[in-house]
């Protein structure tokens, strides 16, 4: 039996400056950032007070209130770029049984949020260590276990297949769709509907940031704070939002004449069992990933067209991922473009690695790479092209998608457009 | 064909029992845990008898460093990961460390240490939240921590499913072994008992307000009226059948099919799913109903969802057709911790051949189901462990014993590595 392959034929997407495809590209090919002054709340009282936020409106985007009352903001972003996803990919459902539909949702934090805003109610301002059920919202359970942002995107689309939640840090996005491929090849599932969403900006969040320095301090100048790879960085900008796609078995996509954005051709997940937070600078670990994700995508380093990178905007994560980029493409590193949306969208954990699978599927549909925005002044010691500040016309056929995270998840995931012809 | 999964180590906290051997014989003779809550004043809740672990002491088992950054929950995940190692004989530093993975569930994280950080957040200031709330509290926390400290760097993974998450992390861990990862240590654990996860859990409406430790969770009985929260787990190493015979390893038994649906929204008018989620588990073992020796019940002790269990199991076994049972009527419910933990019951009633109680209930006659309420000797080959997730996720998954004539005892947990 031939190997089932699994292809994208619907996209949704709501990222900071973008929600939907053709808004979240513009923002990217154009080069714009989308990080900002924090206005969810008053930052005041913290050391990084920017981040990249969606000017989100949940009822423009069809949430009734109760479903605004029961949702965190972030099982919200699912449920909408889950519609936006279906619609996208033209899927007629009635050729599809629910049961042969699932859902993999990934997210780093849960409803964060939520539980940040719920513990400050029910503890009266952090005063009562013996909490009040009283002032306990109907739906607390909800955030408690974020496994109802998977059911609530299951409903959404009428999915009774195999349906989770995959939470392995930053990688989520990348894991959570590489999780849905495998279920789809193992005849678990024809479709699934898959991606991540976070929507971390809340106090709790930047106050644990705050408190190992990861985020930037930078909050003269939001609209430049985030600067991968540039010698100036001093930290990531937290961002938010969700992508999510339509995955299909090629065959079944091809006989419907979906319109095919790329085949998900390869992907692996590693450890760096090293440290929770910590990155050893010779990338060995995210380059093991690497390598397994182009094997299995039968793809010789050299064919890589272009590299969306983590470049988080940490000097520890950005010299990292060089040397792993170096390890696994060898001379070809220093000729394949590679850039980092977070320059323009932010860091939103979970998410990202889903929005940036988004970003993938829009290069390779228009051959342009996105910018790294704000790189201005190179580390010497990331010397590879990350396409500064301009979008690039380049022939991209073949692209690899990296991530990390804390607790050491490295994963990496390739992209191809599936041959006229091919099997 | 794929290879095989197999069982080769166990590796248990539980309420009634801290290691594999405490946790069997206190299961197997029908001890309950259930006790009013004693880790957070339980008075003025409408709940408070929680199935707690009494006699863990983490720095008996733990390194200063580790209990700073650590919730309480991966404390426990890392003294089941130690346990389930030693019981398989292996040393993870002297095998290939992008051969070992590690999948786990967790429904919320660290959850009590999350507590405490918002508690300093909003009471003190945010220049008052500890570093380690960066990760501490987040759900990939057990999988991170077990993986560094047993340098653990293959295919990994965690998910969240509520209940049912514990089944589908062995399942995605079967996934790895299949691609050619020949060891992955996988399960789940939750230990939420602190006044905010007490009050998240009382939102679900869904605890027993019993102050009767007997009374309280009495799932298939006329009395049935919600559940009682536990802590705790299992992990369990899980091997490629291969590898596992050709370094002699003892084998419990074998993980031999799995299936997951999810239930249509309550308002679809369409049926619940558990039904499929056995037949597909059933169908993937290569096994037909009449060979299920034994079901492991998720037996949510809420009327409609145990009539929804019943109705799933005479669909798929008959009447009457087939044991069932729910050792976690001694317990609580574990959240991730549940299913794991009933898998290496359902491991450990093969090996000895015996069933464990369900222990409290009467069963209701409306209920035509054989719940088994004392401890039952039977020939067991196959068991099926049911669990369900709040919102509507259903898992299930089979078990197979392993060749007869090996009756091993598992390590003495007092000999688990520090």
């Amino acid at each position: 039996m031939t190997a089932r392959r699994v292809v994208i034929t619907g996209i949704g997407v709501l990222a900071p400056g973008g929600i939907g495809t053709k808004d979240f590209w513009s923002l990217l090919s154009e080069g714009r950032t989308a990080t900002q002054a924090i206005t969810l709340f008053d930052p005041a009282p913290f050391r990084s007070r920017v981040a990249a936020q969606a000017a989100f409106d949940p009822e423009e985007h069809g949430l009734g209130p109760q479903e605004v009352r029961r949702m965190d903001r972030a099982a919200q972003f699912a449920v909408v770029t889950a519609r936006q996803a279906l619609t996208d990919s033209g899927l007629d459902r009635s050729e599809h049984p629910p049961h042969r539909i699932g859902v993999t949702l990934g997210s780093a934090v849960g409803a964060s949020m939520t539980l940040d805003q719920e513990y400050r109610v029910v503890s009266d301002g952090g005063r009562l260590e013996h909490v009040s059920h009283a002032y306990a919202p109907r739906h607390l359970y909800n955030a408690f276990v974020p496994s109802s942002f998977a059911a609530e995107t299951a409903w959404a689309v009428a999915a009774e297949g195999p349906t989770t939640v995959v939470s392995t840090g930053c990688t989520s996005g990348i894991d959570a769709v590489g999780h849905a491929v495998e279920l789809i090849r193992d005849g678990s599932a024809d479709v699934m509907v898959a991606g991540a969403t976070d929507a971390p900006i809340s106090p709790i969040t930047l106050a644990c940031f705050d408190a190992i320095k990861a985020t930037t301090p930078r909050n003269d100048d939001p609209a430049h704070a985030s600067r991968p790879f540039d010698g100036t960085r001093n930290g990531f900008v937290l961002g938010e939002g969700a992508a999510l796609f339509v995955l299909e078995e090629l065959q079944a996509a091809r006989r419907r004449g979906a319109h095919i954005y790329a085949e998900i051709a390869g992907y692996a997940q590693r450890c760096n069992a090293f440290h929770m937070t910590g990155l050893r600078p010779d990338g060995a670990e995210m380059a093991t990933a690497i390598d397994a994700a182009l094997a299995e995508a039968r793809t010789h380093p050299s064919d890589i067209d272009y590299v969306s990178a983590h470049g988080s905007g940490t000097k520890q994560n950005d010299r990292h991922e060089t040397a792993a980029l170096k390890k696994s493409l060898g001379d070809h590193a220093y000729r394949v473009p590679v850039s980092s949306i977070k320059s323009m969208v932010g860091h939103s954990l979970g998410a990202i690695g889903s929005i940036e699978i988004a970003a993938c599927a829009l290069a390779m549909e228009n051959h342009v790479v996105p910018p790294t925005a704000n790189l201005h002044t190179p580390d010497p010691e990331c010397d590879l092209d990350y396409v500064p500040l301009t979008a690039r016309d380049w022939r991209t056929d073949t692209v690899l998608t990296v991530g990390s995270g804390f607790g050491g998840f490295q994963s990496a995931m390739v992209l191809t457009r599936p041959g006229r012809n091919a099997a | 064909m794929s290879p095989a999964t197999v069982v080769t180590g166990i590796g248990i906290t539980a309420p009634n029992g801290l290691g594999a051997r405490h946790y069997w014989d206190a299961t197997r003779t029908g001890r309950s845990a259930i006790a009013p809550a004693t880790r957070f004043d339980p008075t003025g809740y409408p709940a408070q008898l929680a199935g707690e672990i009494t006699d863990f002491t983490a720095e008996d088992h733990l390194p200063g460093p580790l209990l700073a950054q650590t919730d309480r929950v991966t404390r426990l995940a890392l003294l089941a990961a130690d346990w389930a190692l030693a019981d398989a004989g292996i040393t993870p530093s002297t095998l290939d460390a992008y051969a070992m993975g590690v999948v786990t569930a967790s429904s919320s994280g660290g959850f009590e240490f999350g507590q405490n950080e918002l508690r300093a957040l909003w009471s003190k200031g945010s220049r008052h939240v500890s570093a380690y709330q960066a990760f501490a509290w987040f759900y990939a926390v057990n999988t991170g921590q077990i993986s560094i400290r047993h340098g653990m760097k293959g295919p990994s993974g965690v998910v969240v499913s509520d209940q049912a998450g514990g089944l589908d992390a062995l399942a995605q861990a079967r996934r790895h072994i299949r691609k050619g990862t020949p060891l992955v240590l996988s399960g789940g654990l939750d230990a939420s008992l602190c006044p905010w996860g007490w009050v998240a859990q009382l939102a679900s409406e869904r605890l027993s307000t019993s102050r009767d430790p007997h009374r309280a969770y009495l799932p298939f009985d006329a009395a049935a009226h919600g559940h009682v929260p536990g802590e705790g787990g299992a992990l369990l190493l899980l091997e490629d059948a291969d590898a596992a015979r050709d370094r002699g390893a003892h084998v419990y038994g074998e993980i031999a099919g799995y299936g997951a649906t999810f239930d249509p929204a309550p308002t679809s008018g369409r049926p619940p799913t558990l039904r499929r989620a056995i037949e597909l588990a059933l169908d993937d073992a290569r096994t037909a109903p009449a060979d299920i020796d034994v079901v492991f019940a998720d037996a949510a002790a809420l009327p409609e969802l145990d009539r929804i269990e019943t109705r799933a199991l005479t669909d798929v076994f008959g009447a009457h057709a087939v044991p069932v049972t729910a050792p976690k009527t001694m317990i609580g419910r574990l959240n991730s911790g549940a299913a794991p933990l009933d898998v290496a019951a359902a491991l450990l009633a093969l090996r000895d051949g015996l069933i464990p109680p369900t222990v409290n209930v009467t069963p209701d006659p409306s209920h035509p189901i054989d719940l088994v309420t004392e401890a039952r000797p039977a020939a067991l080959r196959t068991a099926l462990v049911l669990a369900r997730g709040h919102g509507g996720f259903n898992s299930a998954l089979v078990v197979r014993a392993a060749d007869p004539g090996r009756h091993d005892a598992p390590a003495d947990p007092r000999e688990g590595r520090t």
